[in-house]
Formats: C-alpha cells, sequence, structure tokens
C-alpha cells in the first residue's frame, strides 16, 4: 500500500507490512478473548488490591478512606482494651492449617497416586485407555458432589461408622466429620486425580531401556526404582504435587463441607470477611496474599521445571 | 551333554515394568475413588429417609427432587448459564486459538497467551472475592441486578478451558491443507469455513464440552457473584447441606454424576477420533 | 567344515570351552488371536572369548534370542546355560551379562563417570575399587576427558563408547551387543567396527553381537550364526557362510546370488544353461538329481564374443557401472539370468561390455556351491 507499483521495494519493507498486517489481525481475533477475561478476571484483582487499602463499613462493603489496617490485620489484631497490635492467634493457627492439610494431602495424594499412575501406565497398550478413563472420570464429575459423598461416608451415622459398629470394633460412633481428619481425607480424595494424571504422563515417557539397563547392571527391583526411575519422573511428580497443592491452599468447598465452623481453612476465612466478619479490606488482603503464595509456588514450579529441561536436552 | 531333556520353563515373566506392591496400591486406590460416589448413589435409592439405614428401593427421592420448584429452577438455572457462558466462551477461545497458533513470536503473543490462561493461575477463591467486590459495586450503582454477572464471571472463566482443546486441535492440523485451499483460489473466510473448521470441528466440541462441565460445576464463584434468587443446582445443594440432609441431595446429586459420566466418555471418545 | 545348525560335534560339547549354550529354546510370544514363535527350538554353543554374531533380518528373532541370554524374556522352553551352570531361572541382575542396548539407554541423569560406575556400585564394589576400574574404562574407550559430563551433552559416538565402557566396567562373562551401531553414520560405523574388535581382543570377553548388516557381520565375527523365523540356519565362520551358504535364504541374505538350475549327479553339477561339469560338494541330505547352485557374480568372468568350450553361451542385456567395478546383466541360453562382476581393471576390462552383444560366460572352478533348498 505504502509503496507505488513500480518503485523498487526498499529492503524488508514488504515484509514489514505484511508482519503489521498480521500481527493486528492476530489482536483483534483475540480480541473478545481479551476483554472478557480482563474485564471479568484480571481486572477485578487490581480493583481488589485497591479495595484493600481502604476502611471497612460498618454493614460490610467498605468507606472510601485509606488504610493499612487491612494488610496489618492479615497477621496482627488490635487488643480491643488497650488497641495495641498483638500476633493474630486464630488467623496464625488457620494459616497453620492450611499449609500443614495442603503439605499432608500432597504426600498422600503422591502415596496413593504414584503407583496409581504407574499402574495405569505400565497396562498393555489396549487397556491402558480404559484405566486412564477410569481414573479420569471421577475428576470431571463434581467436586461438591464427591465432597457430599465422602461427608456421607464418614458422618457419625455413616458407612464407616456403621460397618465398624457392625463388625464390634468400636461401639461408639467416631467423630470424624469437622475435623483436620475429614478435611485431609477428603481433599485428598478429589484432589487424587490431578496427582495422577502428570505423574502417568511421566511414567509414560520413561525410557523402560533404561530401567532394563540398570537391572543388566545388576540393580536390584527398588535400587532400580529409587536410582532410574524416581529421577527420571521427578518432573511427573512436581507437577502434581504442584497441581494439588496449590487448590488445596486455596480450598473452600471442602473444609466449609467438611471442616465446619470451626476448622476453617485460608478460603474459609477469606469468606467470613465478607459474610460476618464484614471486613472487605481485611478479606481483600488475605485474598491478595493467598494469590502471592500460589504466585511464588508457581513461579517456583516454572524456574524447577525450565532447569530440568535445560539439562534434560 | 546335549541330550538330556531341557527344562520347560513356564512363561514367567520378568517384566521391569512391575514393581512390588504397586498394583495392589493403585487397584485399592481406584477402587477408593468410585467406592464413596456408588455408596451416595445406592442411596439415592433409599425409601427411608435416613441416610444410614438402607429400607428398600425406592425412588421417592428422585420424584420429590422433581417436584421441588426451587429444584427445577435452579437446575434450568444452571443449564441456560452453562449453556450462554460455554457458547460465548467457545466463540473467544476458538477465535483466540487460531489468532494465537500456528505462527511465529508476533508482539504481544505471549502477553496474549498470559491472560488467557490467567484464570487458571488464580486459586477460585480469589477471583471470587475480585468479582463479589466489583459487583457488588455496580449492582449498587445502577441497582441491576439480573444473570449477566454469572454469565459474564463464568464466561470469563470458561475461556481457557476451551482454548486448550481447540489450540491442541490446530497444533497438530496439517498446515498445508490451508495453503492447498488459497492455492485453489479460496478467500480467506471460504478458507476458514471449507477447510479449517471441518478440521478443528472434534476440539471445538470438547473444548465446548469441557467449559460447559466447568461451569455447571462451578460453586465458589458462582456463590459469590449470585444475587438472591439466583441459585445454581450447586450453591443449591451447599446451601441444602447446612440443614437437614435428605437422600433428596443424593437423587440430586446422581442426576448430576449421571450427566457428567456421559459427558466425560463423549470428550474422551470425541479426543479420541482425533488420533 | 560345518553347515549343521545343531547337535554340535567336539569342540561345543566341551562345557570348559563354552560360555553359552542355548538348549532348544523357544519363545512364543502370545497375540491376541495368534501366537508369534520368536524362537524356535533355537541351539547353538557359543565358545569362550569368540565374537558372535547373530545376523538376520529384522524380526527374525534375533534380539529376542539376545533378551532371552541377558534375562529380560523368560524362555518359553529349553535351557540357558553360562559356563555349563542352568541360568534360565536367574533374574538379569543376578547374571553375569552385560548388554549394550541398541540406543545405549544411558542414565540422562547422571554423569559419564556415574554411568560406568553404576553396575561396579550395584556389585557393592569399594569406592577405590570402583574409582580404579571407573578409570581404567574411561581409558579404554577413551573418554577420559568427558567423565564429568552428562550423557545428553555427548555426541552419538561418544554415548556409543560410554554405553560399552559401562557394560565392560563390571567385567561379565558375556558381553551383549544388540545393534549397537545402527544409530551411527557410516564413517562412524566403520570406526567403531575396528574399535569394538580392539576391546574384544584386549578383554577377552565373549561378545555376541546382533546385526541385520552383513558386512559389519562379516568383517567382525569369529562366527556367525543366520537367523530366520525364529531359527538359526547355519552356523560358521564368515568365510564358510559367505562361500559355502547352505540354504538360498543364507546366500540370498548375505552378498550378491546367482541361483542357477543343475543336475547333481555323483559329486558333479552340471548345469541346465551349459558349460563343463564342476566339482561339488553337495549339503548333508541333498540326493542325486535337480539341484539348485549357487555362484556368487564375482565369479563370473565375460568375454564379449560366440561361447566355446567349457564357457556358456549368454547375451549381454544391461551393463551397469559402479566406479571400481562393473556389473555386467546376462541372459542365458535356459532365459536365466546371470550377473557378472567384472573390475575394471586393465586385466579384467569389465567396461568394455556393449550391451546387446554376444558373450561368453566363464565360471570359476570351485565357485559352484550346492544348495539344500
Amino acid at each position: 500500500m505504502a509503496q507505488a507499483p513500480d518503485t523498487p521495494l526498499a529492503p524488508g519493507a514488504l515484509e514489514h507490512e505484511l508482519e503489521q498486517a498480521d500481527s493486528r489481525s492476530r489482536w483483534l481475533l483475540s480480541l473478545p478473548a481479551i476483554v472478557i477475561i480482563t474485564l471479568f478476571a484480571t481486572a477485578p484483582l487490581l480493583v481488589m488490591v485497591l479495595y484493600s487499602f481502604l476502611t471497612p463499613g460498618d454493614y460490610g462493603n467498605v468507606i472510601w478512606k485509606f488504610s493499612t489496617e487491612g494488610w496489618t490485620n492479615v497477621l496482627m489484631q488490635r487488643d480491643i482494651f488497650d488497641d495495641t497490635l498483638i500476633w493474630a492467634d486464630a488467623h496464625l493457627s488457620i494459616f497453620w492449617r492450611s499449609v500443614k492439610l495442603s503439605l499432608i494431602t500432597t504426600l498422600l495424594t503422591l502415596i496413593f497416586g504414584l503407583p496409581t499412575a504407574w499402574f495405569v501406565a505400565t497396562r498393555p497398550k489396549g487397556q491402558r485407555e480404559l484405566w486412564l478413563f477410569l481414573v479420569t472420570v471421577p475428576f470431571w464429575t463434581n467436586l461438591l458432589v464427591r465432597t457430599i459423598a465422602i461427608q456421607e461416608l464418614i458422618r457419625a451415622e455413616g458407612v464407616i461408622n456403621n460397618v465398624l459398629i457392625f463388625l464390634h470394633i468400636i461401639d461408639e460412633p467416631i467423630q470424624m466429620m469437622f475435623t483436620d481428619f475429614a478435611i485431609g481425607f477428603g481433599m485428598t480424595y478429589v484432589y487424587l486425580p490431578l496427582m495422577v494424571l502428570p505423574v502417568y504422563a511421566a511414567v509414560e515417557k520413561l525410557d523402560f531401556r533404561l530401567v532394563e539397563a540398570a537391572h543388566d547392571l545388576y540393580a536390584s527391583r527398588w535400587t532400580a526404582f529409587r536410582r532410574i526411575i524416581l529421577p527420571m519422573i521427578k518432573p511427573g511428580i512436581i507437577a502434581g504435587s504442584i497441581l494439588v497443592f496449590i487448590p488445596c491452599l486455596g480450598a473452600y468447598v471442602t473444609p466449609r463441607v467438611l471442616g465446619g465452623g470451626k476448622n476453617l481453612m485460608f478460603g474459609n476465612l477469606i469468606e467470613l470477611q465478607f459474610g460476618a466478619g464484614r471486613n472487605w479490606p481485611l478479606g481483600a488482603a488475605l485474598s491478595f496474599t493467598l494469590m502471592a503464595i500460589v504466585m511464588v509456588a508457581l513461579v517456583y514450579y516454572v524456574r524447577l521445571t525450565s532447569r530440568e529441561e535445560k539439562t534434560d536436552v | 551333554m546335549s541330550d538330556t531333556v531341557p527344562p520347560r520353563h513356564p512363561a514367567r515373566g520378568y517384566s521391569v515394568r512391575s514393581l512390588p506392591g504397586f498394583s495392589i496400591v493403585a487397584l485399592f486406590t481406584v477402587a477408593t475413588l468410585y467406592a464413596p460416589i456408588l455408596i451416595l448413589v445406592a442411596y439415592s435409592f433409599n425409601s427411608g429417609t435416613s441416610l444410614a439405614v438402607w429400607e428398600g428401593f425406592s425412588l421417592r427421592w428422585y420424584v420429590q427432587a422433581a417436584q421441588n420448584g426451587e429444584v427445577i429452577d435452579a437446575a434450568i438455572r444452571s443449564l441456560y448459564l452453562a449453556l450462554t457462558a460455554a457458547g460465548i466462551a467457545t466463540v473467544a477461545a476458538t477465535m483466540a486459538a487460531l489468532a494465537t497458533t500456528r505462527t511465529r513470536r508476533f508482539p504481544g503473543k505471549t502477553m496474549i497467551y498470559a491472560l488467557i490462561n490467567q484464570p487458571l493461575m488464580v486459586p477460585e477463591i480469589v477471583t471470587a472475592v475480585a468479582l463479589l467486590i466489583v459487583f457488588a459495586w455496580i449492582k449498587v450503582a445502577t441497582g441491576y441486578t439480573s444473570m449477566i454477572y454469572l454469565i459474564a464471571a463464568h464466561t470469563a472463566f470458561c475461556i481457557p478451558f476451551a482454548y486448550l482443546p481447540i489450540r491442541a486441535r490446530l497444533e497438530t492440523m496439517d498446515n498445508t491443507l490451508e495453503t492447498a485451499a488459497r492455492d485453489l483460489y479460496a478467500p480467506p473466510m471460504k478458507v476458514f469455513l471449507r477447510v479449517t473448521l471441518p478440521q478443528i470441528w472434534p476440539g471445538i466440541i470438547a473444548g465446548m464440552m469441557l467449559a460447559f462441565v466447568i461451569s455447571m460445576d462451578d460453586v465458589v464463584i458462582t456463590e459469590f457473584v449470585k444475587s438472591a434468587g439466583q441459585d445454581t443446582i450447586p450453591t443449591y445443594m451447599l446451601g441444602q447441606l447446612r440443614r437437614v440432609v435428605t437422600p433428596e441431595v443424593n437423587a440430586i446429586s446422581t442426576v448430576i454424576l449421571a450427566a457428567g459420566a456421559i459427558l466425560v466418555s463423549l470428550f474422551f471418545w470425541i479426543s479420541r477420533e482425533r488420533r | 567344515m560345518q553347515h549343521q545348525s545343531q547337535p554340535m560335534p567336539d569342540p561345543d560339547s566341551d562345557d570348559t570351552n563354552v560360555a553359552v549354550r542355548v538348549d532348544r529354546i523357544s519363545k512364543i510370544f502370545q497375540g491376541n488371536e495368534d501366537e508369534v514363535r520368536a524362537l524356535d527350538e533355537v541351539s547353538v554353543s557359543i565358545r569362550r572369548n569368540e565374537f558372535f554374531t547373530l545376523l538376520g533380518p529384522s524380526g527374525c528373532g534375533k534380539t529376542t534370542l539376545l533378551r532371552v541370554i541377558a534375562g529380560f524374556e523368560p524362555p518359553t522352553m529349553g535351557a540357558l546355560y553360562l559356563g555349563g551352570r542352568d541360568i534360565s531361572r536367574l533374574p538379569p541382575n543376578q547374571r553375569p551379562v552385560n548388554t549394550v542396548f541398541q540406543n545405549y539407554a544411558l542414565f540422562p541423569h547422571m554423569s559419564v563417570a556415574n554411568n560406568i560406575a553404576f553396575g561396579l556400585e550395584m556389585l557393592g564394589k569399594s569406592k577405590g575399587e570402583i574409582q580404579t576400574t571407573v578409570y581404567d574404562m574411561l581409558k579404554l574407550v577413551q573418554m577420559e576427558h568427558l567423565k564429568a559430563r552428562r550423557t545428553s551433552e555427548i555426541s552419538g559416538g561418544q554415548q556409543q563408547r560410554v554405553a560399552l565402557a559401562r557394560a565392560l566396567a563390571p567385567q561379565p562373562e558375556v558381553l551383549l551387543l544388540d545393534e549397537p551401531l545402527s544409530a551411527l553414520d557410516l564413517k562412524l560405523r566403520r570406526d567403531m567396527q575396528i574399535e569394538l574388535k580392539r576391546l574384544q581382543h584386549e578383554t577377552g570377553i565373549t561378545f555376541i553381537f546382533v546385526t541385520h548388516d552383513q558386512e559389519e557381520a562379516l568383517t567382525m565375527s569369529d562366527r556367525i550364526a543366520v537367523m530366520s523365523a525364529g531359527k538359526i540356519l547355519q552356523v560358521g565362520t564368515p568365510r564358510e557362510i559367505y562361500e559355502r551358504p547352505a540354504e538360498r535364504f543364507v546366500a540370498n541374505f548375505i552378498g550378491e546370488s546367482n541361483f542357477l538350475d543343475a543336475a547333481l549327479s555323483g559329486g558333479a553339477v552340471r548345469l541346465k544353461a551349459g558349460g563343463p561339469a564342476f566339482a561339488a560338494t553337495p549339503p548333508k541330505g541333498v540326493a542325486d538329481g535337480e539341484v539348485s547352485i549357487l555362484v556368487r557374480p564375482e565369479h563370473g568372468r565375460v568375454r564379449m564374443g560366440a561361447a566355446t568350450e567349457g564357457e556358456l553361451p549368454a547375451t549381454i542385456s544391461n551393463v551397469v557401472y559402479s566406479g571400481e567395478a562393473t556389473t555386467v546383466h546376462l541372459r542365458l541360453a535356459t532365459g536365466e539370468t546371470f550377473k557378472a562382476k567384472m573390475s575394471n581393471t586393465p586385466a579384467e576390462d569389465g567396461g568394455s561390455m556393449v550391451q546387446g552383444a554376444e558373450a561368453a560366460l566363464s565360471i570359476a572352478p570351485g565357485a559352484v556351491t550346492v544348495l539344500k533348498d
């Protein structure tokens, strides 16, 4: 367009022009998705940051007055009598529970998920898809429904207690609901497929000739597992751990249903600020904190995997 | 020496793929994945009110759920919401996938990619809270409450889920097909409609189904964004859990599970087709 | 001269001289509907310090046999002896046998030195001994300078050397090599062939080498076993295999061949296409009558002009020039075709042949081999 047809092209001019036109049309094509996500996912996060620096209103929402109280309240609270800042033990114990339960859940999903992934990946070709399907289906079924299923299993009058009483192992039902155990059990159950899938992918990619080579060089099964298999599938294990750990840390439904009102996790603490707590700035600050922790975990993961790749090539 | 009868071995495999105990743990795990769901389904057919004592087979809880106006309303609302959100998200995701695949790096490509995947990176509860803040402000300012807020929120988090299978499909597509079509004088729109679209169709269907399932299952964002009287099936059930739970919840759950299982099977079937 | 495929006479029945004895081993893989007989009652004895090659097309069972010896596939039937001891039931990690895998199977998360040390570590050798052995091995394969590298950071030829060093380090009684050179380019392959032969000589370890490359087999081996469809067709030195193949398959698989119809009677063969009678020793079990015979192309000499006594009349149908030689395609009186390879030296002057001309073919005495089939 810029060049008249009979003037010779300046070096690269036509290429440049076409490249620009291409970029423009690609941006245009992406625009609907970009606009929707920016408006209804990304921009609200920025507004949330803004709200964390405002003053809580008496009936929820905020008063438009700058305050850092929301951020202070993440870790500290004002003594009601003398207004001094003291550690917010309740918050600290909730953070601790969130991290602890998330770590335990990650470990449990690994303990059960690794053999499962291995089992699925080592089935003969024809059967493998069926097993993979069996493992994946629960993941795509409603998380709330699966949580309810666990609730019905471990309630005082639930199946587990009934069976144990029937077998005369216990006389009184064991109180499992509304405990940390219930939350950990429930999260392990609902997030297990998130561990199985990446580990499965890693095992499927595993070059079994390496394992044969190890056996050929006098390694026992256990040694071959420890020295060869584990290091080779490590990227899958890390990916699975991140995939499980992150939603655990931000879990809301499972602790709400199985943990009851007392055993709060991070997500429930956030919700509380927008409900009975009526402290939106604190809620916003807590949300941002959670997001930041997750981002750190993700960045750590990306760096870890990119380093793995570098040494792999 | 060589005329001694050689021993006959049974075909006892030495497989480097078997590790002691792994199969048992795996079978136990798979069984454990299904046991709670099966128990839940079983009790939906209990004729008694109890979730503990089996009193006989009956469909009464299904009948009760079907006659419960709140449940029917929530179900219709869920379907409407999921279909709308998944539909819009799929169109937007298809366009974005076409723009971001099969190209050299162009300025902003990484940014578009990061933006599209952004909802996956942030915990749901955080997005929910952020949306609550913004929408509460708009609702107070305009006084306008309708499903539009839920549709907007669901569309946004459905886009990355719809995007992934479409992108995967596009990346495995043979580029020369489009080149051939262009060579045969097809204008861009014709190339898309006659060549590209039929090729990526399974990816689009898979993406839409994924988006639909994700929207149907969502509790957290819906719970924070909905106005009064806008319960979907999951938020309705979450509310019910606070009260005395009857097998009606199991009946609804069973219907959701059945629908989900059918969709997932279809999804698997479609993504198998592509290979 | 041995043409036999089973019951071993003299040197091989003596177990002190035999490293590996494969005794009537069959391996049957169960498919969905059918079963595949990958090994069909294979018997062979491999002598100590021998460079023994299993040669055959893909799917002939040679790799399966190697995996049976290594312990990765249990035989369906039969027995396997190592130095006279039945090892059929030993798992691979208890067999004093090491393998160089086709794609080397080097552990990518370990350094070159750690790869070589792995087997020694597993055997519980002392730190000092491991260090010395690893150093010796690195020196043996000339890789000292790369010992700290990751195996993913070295070239294909270097990986090959590391794989060799790793398998040799535990000083196995037998080294198994599964087409180890197939991933290398031609020049490197030639170098490694010489290198392998040197290593075998220096270490004195029995090598069992699997390949589908006949040239590789001929240049490297002490003895070759030619396999097809799960059976060993012939065992012999490279010379025996090339010059006196027992069967049409062996002749066809190794080198270029002319097969001609002939009549055998009392130790002499007469070609249908004419020419003189040739003295020949038929293999066991071949009776007088109609037989097939083999003549290698380089044993045929072509002369322009009409055939005289002792020559076969022929027509030149094609002349193919290939550098050091010229292949002359002939049509004989019977309609059979014959390819004669003439070197392009002044003495033979393959280049002077003219397509379509009348020619006379003479076959070197002693170049005629009677085939079993």
